[in-house]
């Protein structure tokens, strides 16, 4: 909401200055968004007088002036305005100014050989209107004011204040109320409403609601034989300050109530109407062509204004093209109605369209204020234009009822923090209209319907008070030991994620959605945005791989050579969200090295290795992890896999990307990548800090090797859980250290071999114990097709 | 006499100028061995009178223990010098680099979002999560935002074809404000209606169709919110306070709450912090009122209006409480002087590696994130 600070003033009787009336305003609600002084750039020029006027030795069209500026010298101004002439009184900027509407400053210069200095100003070099025929004429009795700025002469120095008006407050859309609120404030004191004078005579003009739902209230006027035209300097100056354009003198005075009071009216040339005005429901599929000339097709939840011929205005949104007051109108009938604020902002969000007087109609404008509304506008429109007023035509009932609430003066220090003595408790609150009784029954004044319940009257008496002066309350702090206060599944995921960049990962955010395209290969998204921002951004990701794999794509483009990434973040399924850990690896793992020679790429035991710490680290049961294929269709069908707890419990896919996904994606070489399924992980049950008892082993573990053929395909997964499980009672660890497939070991065969660490307990093992076990180790893997090697 | 002298010396001589193992070795059997020239002379006391013994017998075993000790110290100085030989044969070239070990990084987001748990944790709050994709009652109807509200219009929500249960579509929540919601109703269900005190952070992701230089419509925001017995405003103040000062860790920040609007709490407040102005940037805290600081708007803020208490199974007679929202992208921004928040979602290793944080940077209070 921008005014200046003279039209504030018409309403607020106040002392104050600019900077205690800006500070007020932020400090009750109406932050201060800006403040500009239009006579800041206007503040150099002086008003001067042309004391002589001769023509220019060198050419027809230019005249050579001397220009009194109340300087000790008259300047000499070559000017080539044709009105421009002794004793004529104007506009001068002198050498240095900087003119506004011409983007440039003086200096002193030579016109064809003539000297100059300073420049007699247009309308439109001041940017003060569009006028620049000849140079600003200011009547003669100016002379007297010779030498004093332009901006004080023409009382240009009126600061426009910029303040934000919360949604709550349809009362501050209009200056009033924010004249209201700064006297309720302390900042001066609220002046009577004015209404001009009106006589009325003759019968209202026809106008009903059938439509009490939209249009409860609907009161209009006419007035014939008037003039429309210019509207005058001080209302062009204030609306100009608001920033609406002035348009005509019926235009101007409808936008200036709206603003002045917050009270949107609608102004019809009666010579386009056929009957009478009527508000009432759209027709499924009525067409109207509203003031910003596009095509509305309204649908019967909406309130129109129609005659007998058709609709001519959106209710309380916009009216139509083709009943608006033009430069001939001469009988004008002024609509002054009640809309619902549900259902003017429901049409509003279907069409799409908004408006001040949407804005206002859809926050509530007082529905007390239509006789006062109606009187101010007609008294301009007489004012202004001439004519004879009707009297009013009062169709349906504004709901003027307010509600009353029972408050207790102790509440603002229960809620609010702060102590506020009754007695200033109420006069805050009468002071912005609410009528306060004995008993602290409280109603609220009809421009505030924001207001239902004792917390808002704290609000209010909060508010005016300032929360600046609400101390400081520390929060009572509870007594015994802190508590842990994250859950298990947020330490699980903190160190998971910390794990996995001390493992060298680098933590990236990509975005929730993604396109059809990306998300297609992983499954595609069933979370698919009705408006997205555009069509990169629309599917809810299935996986973070694809979001990963652009990034690693844009890292490489941008020439990095080994990229690292992770994410923690959510996939979207059908049924719900999953909180995972995505990486992908990719460009070069070990970088060409002295020491290693040329580089190595990634393979899939790079992302296996990163998926078993990180699932360590998030304190998953690792060493119970099974390995299953099925990874996916978006990696190698060879070179992937799954860790699960059982055959359907998956904790993590991984593996080398599937070379058609990488493609696609413009990501060039060959990619790994892993999900670590984080909500799959059980959570560890909270208990004590003991420990199970445990001592080191007095006796030292041995280990033995074996080596085994086996047939090429059996997973040697299975042939080390075989070793390990022989017995369990001596062997403590089972590790594949080799793997060899040659003409050696025969065709289709290859050899493992595995390292068996045994524990003895209770003695030293003897040669029988471990003949025993061995003989268990081989047998067991016998049962895989398993050879001991000779 | 003089002989048994001039044995040992002879051999003393010779140790000396052995110059390697075998060499020492041949003199020892020439001296000390079975048949050695002082093991010989050794075996020649046993003959002697007991007053020769006792004159010749110390000079003999003299003159074996010193042979003996010379061979023992010219072996040790023999192999030092062997060791030394072989070690500098071995050198290399130290100011060759080791092997290469990539250096992972947690994303400024992560780490804002850590320094928060720690802040309030020691506030005694505890962290809540709740679902992205919402229903319009959590996220809209709830928090006091029926329908028609203009409010809704400014939220411009992201909304999917599928619909929840009331036939109204499902939407990416707009604000952290429905976990507000989940944990209020939660509490209810759990104490059978009856409430009980709630201190939570709500830290997570947030969508608005907007886009542009200051704008993403992915955004990260963490939501407060107290529900306890005697909570008002002052609390909320002091909380706000504490928490900005724990997080920028200076004590000379200042706060100004200004009155606002917000359909789910009542009142409302809008909070600025003061800032000033070091090198061309701006910094949190310092004088807001010297001649390049001001006031920059950080969170939304207000007590629960009483609506959402009783949408959420509460009694707003008994329960009172604050809540706040601020977003964590823009207090990483401010803290840690990044300045284009598009490069938070970009994935820009070079910009990990200058913004990111290392993994063992685990904000703690005695690090210096307490409140």
């Amino acid at each position: 909401m921008k005014f200046s600070l003279s039209w504030l003033k018409a309403h607020l009787d106040t002392d104050a200055s600019l900077t205690e009336i800006t500070e007020k305003l932020t400090a009750i609600g109406l932050e201060l968004e800006g403040l500009e002084n239009p006579a800041d750039a206007l503040r150099p020029f002086r008003v001067a007088k042309v004391i002589e006027a001769g023509p220019h030795p060198n050419a027809d069209k230019l005249q050579l002036l001397k220009v009194d500026d109340g300087s000790n010298e008259p300047w000499q101004v070559v000017c080539g305005a044709p009105n421009a002439r002794k004793d004529m009184v104007g506009v001068f900027g002198p050498p240095g100014t900087y003119i506004p509407g011409s983007d440039f400053t003086l200096k002193p210069a030579k016109i064809r050989d003539v000297e100059s200095f300073g420049m007699m100003c247009s309308a439109r070099e001041l940017e003060l209107g569009d006028d620049h025929d000849g140079i600003i004429e200011l009547p003669t009795d100016a002379a007297a004011a010779v030498g004093t700025s332009y901006a004080d002469y023409a009382q240009l120095d009126d600061p426009v204040i910029n303040a934000a008006v919360l949604p709550n407050r349809q009362d501050c859309m209009g200056v009033r109320g924010i004249a209201r609120d700064l006297a309720a404030a302390g900042v001066g004191t609220l002046k009577p409403l004015e209404i001009g004078s009106v006589e009325r005579s003759g019968a209202g003009p026809d106008v009903r609601t059938d439509d009490p739902e939209g249009c409860p209230a609907f009161y209009g006027c006419t007035v014939t034989g008037l003039t429309n035209g210019t509207s005058p300097d001080w209302m062009q100056a204030r609306l100009k300050s608001a920033g609406q354009k002035p348009i005509n003198a019926l235009v101007d005075i409808t936008n200036y109530v709206m603003l002045d009071h917050g009270r949107p009216l609608h102004v019809y040339d009666v010579a386009k109407l056929s009957g009478g005005l009527v508000a009432r429901k759209a027709k499924a599929g009525e067409k109207l062509t509203a003031l910003n000339d596009k095509e509305y097709v309204l649908d019967e939840s909406m309130t129109v204004i129609a005659d007998d011929k058709g609709a001519h205005d959106i209710g309380g949104i916009m009216g139509g093209a083709d009943t608006g007051s033009e430069d001939s109108t001469t009988e004008v009938l002024i609509e002054c109605a009640y809309f619902d604020p549900a259902s003017i902002a429901k049409t509003g969000q279907k069409l799409m369209l908004t408006s001040d007087a949407r804005q206002r109609f859809e926050r509530g404008v007082d529905p007390a204020f239509l006789d006062d509304g109606l009187d101010i506008a007609t008294a301009l429109v007489l004012e202004l234009c001439g004519g004879k007023a009707s009297d009013i035509t009062r169709a349906g009932t504004p709901p003027t009822d307010m509600p009353m609430i029972s408050y207790d003066p102790k509440q603002c220090a229960a809620l609010g923090g702060i102590d506020v003595a009754p007695e200033k408790q109420k006069t805050i609150l009468e002071n912005l209209g609410f009528a306060v009784d004995s008993n602290w029954q409280v109603t609220p004044p009809t421009w505030r319907r924001d207001i239902a319940g004792w917390q808002d009257l704290v609000e209010e008496v909060v508010r005016i008070e300032g929360l600046d002066s609400v101390p400081s309350t520390p929060l009572p702090r509870k007594a015994g030991v802190a508590k842990p206060t994250a859950s298990p599944e947020q330490l699980a995921e903190r160190k998971a994620r910390r794990a996995a960049a001390a493992r060298g990962l680098n933590e990236t955010v990509t975005w929730s959605f993604i396109s059809d395209k990306e998300a297609a290969p992983f499954g595609g998204g069933t979370w698919s945005l009705a408006n997205p921002i555009s069509e990169e951004l629309k599917v809810m990701r299935p996986s973070l791989l694809p979001g990963l794999i652009a990034a690693a794509q844009r890292n490489a483009d941008r020439g990095a050579s080994s990229i690292r990434l992770f994410e923690v973040g959510r996939r979207y399924l059908e049924s719900t969200e999953h909180q995972t850990i995505g990486l992908v690896l990719a460009g070069e793992n070990r970088a060409r090295s002295w020491q290693s020679g040329a580089a190595t790429k990634y393979g899939a035991f790079d992302a296996k290795a990163e998926v078993l710490a990180i699932l360590e680290a998030a304190g998953a049961p690792t060493a119970k992890l099974m390995d299953f294929a099925e990874a996916g269709d978006h990696y190698h069908p060879g070179q992937s896999g799954t860790l699960r707890l059982g055959p359907k419990k998956i904790l993590a896919a991984y593996g080398v990307l599937h070379p058609s996904v990488t493609k696609a994606m413009g990501l060039k070489g060959t990619a790994v990548a892993a999900e670590i399924f984080l909500d799959a992980i059980p959570v560890k049950k909270a208990k004590d800090h003991m420990r199970e008892a445990f001592a080191p082993p007095a006796l030292q573990a041995v280990t033995r090797d074996f080596a085994f053929i086996v047939d090429a395909d059996l997973p040697a997964g299975d042939l080390v859980r075989a070793v390990k499980g022989a017995d369990k009672k001596l062997i403590t660890g089972a590790r594949l250290f080799d793997l060899f497939e040659g003409a050696s070991v025969g065709e289709g065969k290859k050899s493992l071999a595995v390292e068996v660490t045994l524990q003895p307990v209770d003695a030293t093992l003897t040669e029988e114990d471990l003949k025993a076990v061995s003989d268990k180790v081989v047998a067991s893997a016998a049962k895989l097709g398993a050879e001991l090697r000779g | 006499m003089s002989d048994i002298e001039a044995i040992k010396g002879r051999y003393l001589e010779q140790i000396e100028s052995a110059s390697d193992g075998d060499a020492l070795e041949a003199i020892r059997v020439a001296a000390l061995g079975k048949k050695g020239e002082i093991s010989l002379l050794l075996k020649t006391l046993g003959k002697m009178t007991p007053e020769e013994r006792q004159s010749e017998g110390p000079k003999i075993n003299g003159a074996r223990q010193a042979v003996a000790d010379a061979i023992a110290a010219r072996k040790d100085s023999i192999e030092t010098e062997a060791l030394n030989a072989r070690l500098a044969t071995e050198k290399l070239d130290m100011t060759l680099p080791p092997p290469f070990a990539p250096k992972g990084s947690i994303h400024p987001v992560s780490q804002v979002m850590d320094e928060l748990a720690e802040i309030f944790a020691d506030l005694g709050f505890s962290v809540a999560t709740g679902p992205e994709i919402e229903d319009d009652w959590h996220n809209f109807t709830a928090l006091n935002i029926p329908e028609t509200h203009p409010a809704r219009a400014m939220h411009d929500t992201f909304y999917f074809p599928q619909t929840d249960d009331q036939g109204m579509p499902k939407l990416l929540r707009t604000h952290t404000s429905p976990v507000q919601i989940r944990t209020m109703m939660d509490v209810a269900k759990q104490t059978d209606g009856a409430g009980a005190p709630i201190y939570i952070i709500a830290p997570g992701r947030t969508y608005r169709s907007d886009s542009d230089a200051t704008h993403t419509p992915m955004f990260h925001q963490v939501e407060g919110l107290v529900i306890d017995k005697g909570i008002h405003m002052g609390h909320l103040k002091w909380t706000l306070e504490t928490f900005v000062r724990a997080f920028f860790e200076r004590d000379d920040i200042e706060l100004r709450l200004r009155p606002s609007y917000f359909p789910f709490t009542e009142p409302s407040a809008e909070v600025d912090v003061g800032f000033s102005v070091k090198k061309g940037r701006r910094i949190i805290g310092g004088d807001s009122r010297s001649n390049e600081g001001g006031w920059m708007e950080i969170l939304g803020s207000g007590m629960v209006h009483p609506n959402v208490i009783r949408n959420c199974g509460l009694d707003p007679d008994v329960w009172q409480g604050f809540a706040f929202g601020c977003g964590i992208d823009r207090l990483a921004m401010l803290k840690y002087g990044m300045d284009d928040l598009r490069a938070f979602f970009d994935g820009d290793l070079r910009w990990m590696e200058h913004y990111g944080f290392d993994a063992l940077d685990v904000p703690t209070l005695s690090g210096g994130v307490g409140a």
